[in-house]
C-alpha cells in the first residue's frame, strides 16, 4: 500500500496531464510552429546579404554657416555618375549610385540636394546619415561619430569618391566570407531559441497550470485522497520535460533542414544539459507557484522571473554587449548557463568536459527551488 | 444513537479574519446514518464539513473520525473517506472515464471499480464526453462518482444540488437514497433546500451564524411544536399596507415583504383564527389566499432567526 512509487498512480498522472496539455488547441502553434517561425524570421533578417541604402544630403545653398555660396563642382562632376529619380513620396530629385558587392552585399547611395536646415531636419529624424559639403576643392562629411551607420556609411562613400570627382571601384578579393556552418547568427540563435522554450514553456506550463488547479480547487479535491503529493508533481514536471524534448527537436530538425545547422559536439551531453536546464526551470516553477491560487498574481511571478532573463541572457544577440560589472551576474542567470551550455555543444564541439559544471548548478537550482517550494506548498 | 460514533465532533471553534465560522460545535455521528447540515449561505456549514474532512484545522476542539485525529493519520482516513467541495472544478479537457481513473488509481483501484461507479452514477453515455462540455447536473454527479469510488465508510457532500435545476437535483437524490439501501455509509451532506434535507436525511442539524440552532430526526425537529399551528396567507392588492397591519396586529406574524406572505402560528386553530379574521374584516384587509398547512423546516427557521433559508 505504501510503496515508495506508486506505478499505477504515476501512469495515470502522466497520462492525464499529458492528455490535457496536447488537447489544449493552440498547444500545436506556440509549442511548435511559433519556435520555427521565430527562427526562420531572425535566421533570414540576419543571414541574407544586406542591401543597405544609404541617404546622404548636399548642402550647397548659402544658408547656416555657409556664408560663401560653396562652390559644389567636385560634388556635381561625381553626381554625373548617378542616376537621376525621384522620392517616392515628393518630387524630391534623388541621385541614385549603386555599388555592387557580391560579398557583403551592395550599397545603394541616394543623394539629394538641400539646404543646412533641411538637412538637419532630415538627419534628427532619422532619415539622412551623412551631410556632404565641398569646401576648397575638398569634400567635408558631417555626421554624428557615434552614430556606427553614419559612420559606415562614411567609410564606404569616401573610399569610392575618387580624385576629381571618380568613382573609384573597389575590388574585394581580401574578403574571405565565413559561410562555414557554425558561425553564422542563425547558429547562435538556434541554441538560444531552443534554451528560451525550455525556460518559458516550463514557466508558463507548469506555475500556470498548479495555480489554475489550485483556484479551481482541484488540488484540495486531490489531496483529500490518498494521491502522493510527489507522484503528482514528478508527473507534471515529466510530462513538461517530454513536451519541451518534443518542442526543442522538432525546432532543431526545422533548423537543420532549412539553414543546415549541425550539432558539432556530443549529443550524449546535449542531453545532459537539456535535461539539467528542464530540472532547473521546473524547480524555479514550482517554487513561483507554490503559494498563489490567483492566475493573474502567477503571471507577475512569472514574468519577474522570465522577463529580466530574456534581455539579460543573450537569446538574441550576446550578452558581451552589456557593461563589463554585468557580465558575472548575467553568468549566473539559469538561462544564461543553459543557453551558454546549448551553444556551447552545438557550435564550439564541447563534449562532457565543458557542461559538467553548468548542467550540475542548473540540476542543482531546480532541486534546491523544488524541495524550497514544496516546503511552502499550499495545498489547499 | 450508535455507541461507537464514526464521526465525533467536540466542542470546534473556527475563526476566520473578521468572522467566527463556527462556534462550539459538538455533533456526534453513527455508521450509516444520513445527517444534514441546513443552513443559509455563510451558515458556517463549509467549515464545519472542512474541518471534518480535514482541510482546516479547528482553532479549538477536536475532530475525531473513527476515533482518530487527524493529525498522523491523513492517509488512513483519506482512503475510508469519499467527498465532494464546494464547486471543484475537473480537468476540462479529461474525459469523464480518464478523470474517473485517475481518482480510482489514487485509491490503488482499477477501471473495474471506475467502469462500476460510471454505471452507478449513470454517466455511462457521457464516458467519452470532456469535463467541459457536461451540463451542472453531470458535473456532479461526476463529482459525486469520484466521491463514491472508494467505497467510502463517510460520504462528505458539500451542497451536493446547489445551482441544479430540479430534475438534476432529483436525479443526485435517487442515487444517494440507492446507497442509502445498500450500504453501511454515514453521510454528512450541507445544503439550504429543507427538501434535500428532509427527503436524504435521518438526521437534521440546522445551522446559522456558526451555531446549531436546532438539531433531531424530522418528526422530532418538527413536532417540537406541535401544539401551534402554522397558517399562511396572503392579501388582495386592494388590503391596506401588509406592514400596517402586521403592526396593529393583535397577533404577532412573520410576514415576507419578498414572497407578499404572512406566516401566523396559532396555538388552538379554532379559538384563535376567527379573531384573526375578525380583525381583518375589521380593518378592511382582503385575503386572497389562507391555508392551514403541515409545519416546514423552513417555517422553524423562520420561527428561530427571522430569515428563510434561502435568503
Amino acid at each position: 500500500m505504501n510503496k515508495i512509487i506508486q506505478y499505477k498512480q504515476l501512469f495515470q498522472l502522466i497520462s492525464a496531464y499529458f492528455w490535457e496539455t496536447i488537447r489544449e488547441p493552440g498547444v500545436l502553434f506556440w509549442g511548435i510552429v511559433f519556435p520555427m517561425l521565430m527562427s526562420l524570421g531572425l535566421g533570414i533578417a540576419f543571414t541574407q546579404k544586406a542591401n543597405v541604402v544609404s541617404n546622404i544630403a548636399i548642402v550647397e545653398a548659402t544658408t547656416g554657416q555657409y556664408t560663401v555660396p560653396p562652390q559644389n563642382h567636385l560634388i556635381d562632376d561625381f553626381l554625373k555618375h548617378t542616376t537621376v529619380t525621384q522620392a517616392l513620396r515628393d518630387t524630391t530629385t534623388l541621385y541614385k549610385i549603386t555599388i555592387p558587392d557580391e560579398k557583403m552585399g551592395n550599397t545603394t547611395f541616394l543623394f539629394r540636394k538641400t539646404t543646412w536646415q533641411q538637412a538637419m531636419v532630415l538627419l534628427k529624424r532619422g532619415n539622412l546619415s551623412v551631410v556632404m559639403t565641398e569646401q576648397d576643392d575638398s569634400i567635408r562629411y558631417h555626421f554624428d561619430p557615434l552614430n556606427p551607420d553614419a559612420q559606415l556609411t562614411y567609410l564606404k562613400l569616401s573610399r569610392i569618391i575618387g580624385p576629381g570627382g571618380s568613382v573609384i571601384s573597389q575590388s574585394n578579393d581580401n574578403v574571405a566570407p565565413l559561410t562555414v556552418s557554425g558561425t553564422r547568427y542563425i547558429d547562435f540563435l538556434v541554441p538560444g531559441l531552443i534554451a528560451m522554450g525550455v525556460m518559458m514553456s516550463t514557466m508558463w506550463g507548469l506555475s500556470y497550470t498548479i495555480i489554475e488547479k489550485r483556484s479551481k480547487k482541484l488540488l484540495r479535491r486531490m489531496v483529500a485522497t490518498p494521491m502522493k503529493k510527489s507522484h503528482f508533481l514528478i508527473s507534471m514536471v515529466t510530462v513538461r520535460g517530454g513536451m519541451n524534448f518534443i518542442e526543442s527537436a522538432m525546432l532543431f530538425l526545422f533548423a537543420a533542414i532549412v539553414f543546415g545547422i549541425t550539432i558539432q559536439g556530443s549529443v550524449a551531453a546535449l542531453l545532459v544539459v537539456f535535461l539539467a536546464g528542464n530540472i532547473a526551470f521546473a524547480g524555479i516553477a514550482i517554487f513561483i507557484s507554490s503559494r498563489t491560487a490567483n492566475t493573474e498574481i502567477g503571471n507577475g511571478y512569472i514574468n519577474v522571473v522570465v522577463i529580466p532573463m530574456m534581455v539579460l541572457s543573450g537569446i538574441f544577440f550576446s550578452y558581451h554587449n552589456f557593461p563589463d560589472w554585468a557580465i558575472p551576474v548575467i553568468k549566473k542567470l539559469p538561462l544564461t548557463i543553459l543557453a551558454d551550455g546549448l551553444r556551447g555543444i552545438f557550435i564550439e564541439g564541447a563534449g562532457f568536459a565543458g557542461i559538467a559544471l553548468p548542467s550540475l548548478i542548473l540540476f542543482a537550482i531546480g532541486v534546491v527551488f523544488f524541495f524550497a517550494g514544496l516546503r511552502i506548498f499550499r495545498w489547499h | 444513537m450508535n455507541s461507537s460514533p464514526v464521526i465525533e465532533v467536540k466542542n470546534v471553534s473556527k475563526s476566520f479574519k473578521t468572522v467566527q465560522a463556527v462556534k462550539n460545535v459538538t455533533l456526534r455521528i453513527g455508521q450509516g446514518q444520513f445527517v444534514a447540515i441546513l443552513g443559509p449561505n455563510g451558515a458556517g456549514k463549509t467549515t464545519l464539513v472542512e474541518m471534518i474532512e480535514g482541510i482546516q484545522k479547528p482553532d479549538k476542539g477536536e475532530v475525531l473520525i473513527l476515533g482518530k485525529h487527524w493529525q498522523g493519520h491523513e492517509d488512513e482516513l483519506h482512503r475510508v473517506i469519499g467527498l465532494s467541495l464546494q464547486e471543484t472544478r475537473f480537468v476540462e479537457r479529461l474525459t469523464v472515464w480518464e478523470t474517473l481513473r485517475l481518482f480510482a488509481s489514487f485509491f490503488g483501484l482499477g477501471q473495474d471499480r471506475a467502469a462500476m461507479v460510471i454505471e452507478l452514477v449513470g454517466l455511462e453515455d457521457k464516458r467519452k464526453a470532456y469535463v467541459m462540455h457536461l451540463s451542472g447536473g453531470q458535473r456532479q454527479r461526476l463529482a459525486l462518482g469520484l466521491a463514491l469510488l472508494n467505497n467510502p465508510r463517510i460520504l462528505l457532500l458539500d451542497e451536493p444540488t446547489t445551482g441544479l435545476d430540479p430534475n438534476a437535483r432529483r436525479e443526485v437524490w435517487s442515487i444517494l437514497l440507492r446507497l442509502k439501501e445498500q450500504s453501511k455509509t454515514s453521510l454528512i451532506l450541507t445544503t439550504h433546500y429543507m427538501e434535500e434535507a428532509e427527503r436524504l436525511c435521518d438526521y437534521i442539524i440546522i445551522m446559522d451564524y456558526g451555531n446549531i440552532l436546532r438539531e433531531g430526526t424530522l418528526n422530532q425537529l418538527l413536532l417540537e411544536d406541535d401544539e401551534f399551528t402554522t397558517i399562511e396567507f396572503s392579501f388582495r392588492d386592494d388590503s391596506p399596507s401588509p406592514e400596517t397591519l402586521q403592526h396593529e396586529s393583535p397577533f404577532s406574524y412573520h410576514w415576507d415583504p419578498a414572497t407578499q406572505k404572512g406566516l401566523l402560528t396559532l396555538h388552538q386553530v379554532e379559538a384563535d383564527l376567527p379573531g384573526f379574521l375578525e380583525f381583518l374584516k375589521h380593518r378592511g384587509a382582503h385575503l386572497r389566499h389562507l391555508e392551514c398547512r403541515r409545519k416546514t423546516l423552513d417555517d422553524l427557521f423562520i420561527s428561530l432567526t427571522g430569515r428563510h433559508l434561502h435568503e
